[in-house]
């Protein structure tokens, strides 16, 4: 039952695919999308604390502190936009988000 | 020992919880178990004895992120279940890439762990006795990475700034407080006197 590093770098590698596997089955609903997104941040902050821990090095948390400065703001921006897709259009269909193609 | 059963209980919810996030057919449960997902991986911060990240984890994400989340799947009135099509038609590719990705991942892993930086690095490095994780950081945080700590500042800026205007918007019939025009208002303006004639009455269009 010792935990190692690649105990963690396992964990982080499950959710980040997990992430991706989420983006692909479904690609209608943009909120799980996001969410799915957050997941995968979620995964490499993981990585970065873990790599951090073991390297002994405080660098890999400040790191994660700005993967997770960044995804709030993704977060807050693409709920916005969602907000302001579905007052325009009733609905939240990626598909259907093809207006701005040329 | 406990570290141990600790570690494996954390790391399978955070990867249950993590796979009910993406396969859940309520998105309001999705959120829900992205809120878990993220205070087990909160209790892996711990365990690794990132103790100020871990709270970073609660705070940020399952005390604003997520009840965002949660705000905007309940605002929105949209047929979730017509969103789930193509669910079975996209399972297969996804399985596979996911497959994929997942088998390179631990490979790399696995290779790291036994032969790249880290290897032979089997136990975490001992925390410094006289200082905190806390304080560990703020040491590098306001000398080290002060610049990146204020970009860090700008992005949240621009993201508020950002949202409020995509989401901001003023519906032309109610009616508002005008500031200014409070302000530029005055006796001679607002006012005008009229000299009635005894028993004649003002008619409206005099008024106007």
């Amino acid at each position: 039952m010792d935990i190692g590093l690649i105990h963690y770098l396992s964990v982080a590698a499950i959710l980040f695919t997990i992430g991706v596997f989420g983006i692909f089955v479904n690609r209608k609903n943009v909120i799980i999308i996001l969410m799915s997104i957050e997941l995968i941040l979620l995964a490499v902050n993981i990585n970065f604390v873990a790599f951090s821990t073991y390297l002994n090095d405080i660098s890999g948390q400040i790191m994660a502190m700005f993967v997770l400065t960044v995804a709030a703001a993704e977060a807050a921006v693409g709920l916005a936009v969602l907000v302001t897709f579905f007052r325009n259009r009733g609905d939240i269909a990626v598909d259907d988000a093809s207006v701005m193609k040329g | 020992m406990l570290q141990g059963i600790a570690f494996y209980l954390l790391a399978a919810t955070a990867v249950v919880s993590g796979l009910l996030v993406v396969t859940a057919r309520n998105p309001v449960h999705s959120v829900l178990f992205l809120i878990l997902a993220f205070f087990s991986s909160a209790g892996l911060f711990v365990l690794l004895g990132a103790e100020f990240l871990a709270m970073l984890l609660v705070v940020v994400y399952v005390g604003a992120v997520a009840v965002l989340f949660l705000f905007v799947v309940m605002m929105l009135d949209v047929d979730f279940l017509k969103l789930r099509g193509g669910y079975a038609r996209y399972l297969p590719i996804g399985a596979i890439v996911a497959a994929v990705l997942l088998f390179e991942m631990i490979l790399v892993s696995i290779a790291v762990v036994q032969g790249g930086a880290t290897a032979g690095l089997t136990a975490p490095g001992a925390p410094s006795a006289d200082m905190t994780n806390v304080e560990a950081i703020g040491r590098v945080l306001y000398t080290d990475y002060v610049y990146f700590f204020q970009a860090a500042g700008i992005v949240l800026l621009i993201a508020m700034i950002g949202a409020i205007t995509l989401t901001l918007r003023h519906k032309p019939h109610i009616k508002r407080q005008n500031i200014s025009d409070q302000v530029n208002r005055s006796a001679a303006k607002a006012m005008e006197v009229k000299s009635v004639q005894t028993g004649q009455g003002v008619s409206p269009e005099e008024l106007l």
